[in-house]
């Protein structure tokens, strides 16, 4: 049976193996260069880190903030910058160079929603730019608040609430 | 299914494309060119409409003729509820028939027209397509301005506008048969990896035009595929020598010819859209055909019948060829 069932049958009346086309089609796949791509992404990705991190030290010394207060200053500053590049138009091609050194900091994140928010503004404020705006963020937000809770809640039973 | 014709003749074409086209090996040909996305319009959706009436306008004015020598007017577009073809129906004020079949809807359209004009019910009609880079990602995946990363194996959606008027009067190029294509299912789901999903029904329909027309590859001078690209094209070339033992010698495919692929990285793979084929078979091959540097062509557009809805439902990518036979009537 799952013989029989792994044959596909093509309505020209030939019989062609899932596996065979599926063999073929890996033959001419182009070969991503997955090493080369997660080192770019490594280093684009400590880059924002140590600018991060540059921020805090600046705001705390400077401002005469606390650390918690200079991180969340740091924080919308990388969200302003990052919002900033894409409404100028050029965020999406670093993001297409650094890939992920991009996408999982902050500034993928304001990048996600800026994005989605120009592309929409045109169908109006509530339809379009409302509606859409958490198009690719919201996944981020929603399982971020449930990951919180759950951690949180574990966090709880273990240490009680320390 | 194939049809046979005998007074179905290609009178002339318009070609509309964008910054990216015209950057192109085939820049010099195509009839207007603009140099943003917008089209001096203020959005993405508007400028698609405007591309596709530019190419209908500019076909009427190089044929010298006038709206009321047409007949019908048949399009296709990749936008939800194909809205360029609508707009610009309304505008034309022409009888309409609004066609999909994705990237295939070109030969779809054609083999419609061819048709109608060889059945004499009407002398002239036009066909139109478009597609819209911007307004492809933003419909079917991210926000342009996103840039989410893809594999080496995905294709770039021309942006064009591209018409021509079939008609019954005898002119330098003719249609001489069209097959129309039965959509196909090999499991594909990776939908950055068209040419994949769409090489088997080119095959498909590339076997059924030659066994309903009795001939064999080499009848004809050109064979062409839609916009499999460059992953796509190899794929095809090697279906068909295993699953039918035929040798495609005279092959390429117009997503690859349309751009420059060693220096346009951005188009990746090659070009694609139902615009693609359309621009280089107007603006190059029937050039060719007119010079007589080929006689025969086998023109097969290839389509992936995709929604993303059912792509994240884990459904697998159909997807479907028509193919067109384009031939020097000197």
């Amino acid at each position: 049976m799952y013989i029989f069932l792994s044959f596909i049958h093509n309505k020209s009346g030939d019989i062609v193996e899932k596996k065979l086309y599926d063999k073929l089609v890996m033959s001419h796949k182009p070969i991503e260069h997955r090493g080369q791509n997660a080192f770019i992404a490594f280093l684009v990705g400590g880059m924002v880190g140590v600018m991060g991190q540059l921020l805090i030290e600046f705001y705390s010394y400077y401002l005469g903030l606390s650390s918690s207060d200079a991180s969340v200053f740091m924080i919308i500053t990388l969200i302003f910058f990052a919002s900033l590049f894409t409404a100028l138009g050029f965020f999406d091609k670093w993001v297409k160079f650094a890939r992920c050194g991009l996408i999982i900091p902050i500034t993928g994140f304001a990048h996600s929603m800026t994005s989605a928010a120009i592309e929409y503004k045109k169908e109006g404020f509530v339809t379009g730019l409302g509606a859409n705006m958490f198009k690719l963020a919201g996944t981020v937000i929603l399982y971020g608040v449930v990951s919180a809770y759950i951690f949180g809640f574990i966090r709880l039973i273990i240490m009680g609430g320390v | 299914m194939t049809t046979k014709y005998k007074d179905v003749y290609i009178k002339d074409t318009g070609v509309v494309v964008g910054p990216y086209e015209a950057e192109g090996p085939l820049s010099k040909r195509f009839d207007k060119h603009y140099d943003d996305m917008y089209f001096e319009t203020d959005s993405l959706e508007s400028a698609e409409i405007k591309l596709m009436k530019d190419s209908v306008k500019m076909a009427l004015s190089k044929s010298k003729m006038e709206l009321k020598d047409i007949d019908m007017f048949i399009a296709g577009d990749l936008q939800n509820q194909i809205t360029s073809s609508c707009y610009t129906a309304e505008k034309l004020h022409l009888p309409f028939l609004g066609i999909f079949s994705a990237c295939a809807t070109n030969t779809e359209g054609l083999s419609i027209a061819a048709s109608y004009i060889e059945s004499k019910i009407c002398r002239n009609i036009i066909v139109s397509v478009s597609s819209h880079n911007m307004v492809a990602e933003k419909q079917f995946r991210n926000p342009t301005e996103y840039g989410a990363p893809k594999p080496g194996s995905a294709t770039f959606t021309a942006t064009g506008g591209a018409s021509c008027i079939l008609t019954n009067e005898k002119s330098k190029i003719r249609i001489e048969s069209s097959t129309i294509g039965i959509p196909v299912d090999y499991k594909q789901t990776d939908p950055l990896n068209m040419g994949s999903v769409m090489a088997p029904a080119a095959a498909d329909t590339i076997i059924r035009h030659l066994k309903d027309m009795n001939r064999t590859v080499d009848d004809y001078d050109l064979i062409l595929t839609g916009d499999l690209g460059i992953y796509g094209k190899e794929i095809l070339k090697d279906f068909m020598k295993t699953e039918y033992n035929i040798e495609l010698k005279n092959y390429n495919d117009c997503g690859v010819m349309l751009y420059d692929l060693d220096n346009q990285k951005e188009v990746q793979a090659g070009g694609s859209g139902p615009v693609c084929s359309a621009l280089v078979v107007y603006s190059d091959i029937l050039k060719k055909i007119e010079n007589k540097e080929l006689k025969r062509v086998l023109y097969v557009a290839t389509g992936a019948l995709f929604n993303p809805s059912m792509v994240f439902q884990k459904q697998n990518i159909l997807s479907i060829a028509h193919a067109i036979s384009l031939e020097s009537a000197l």
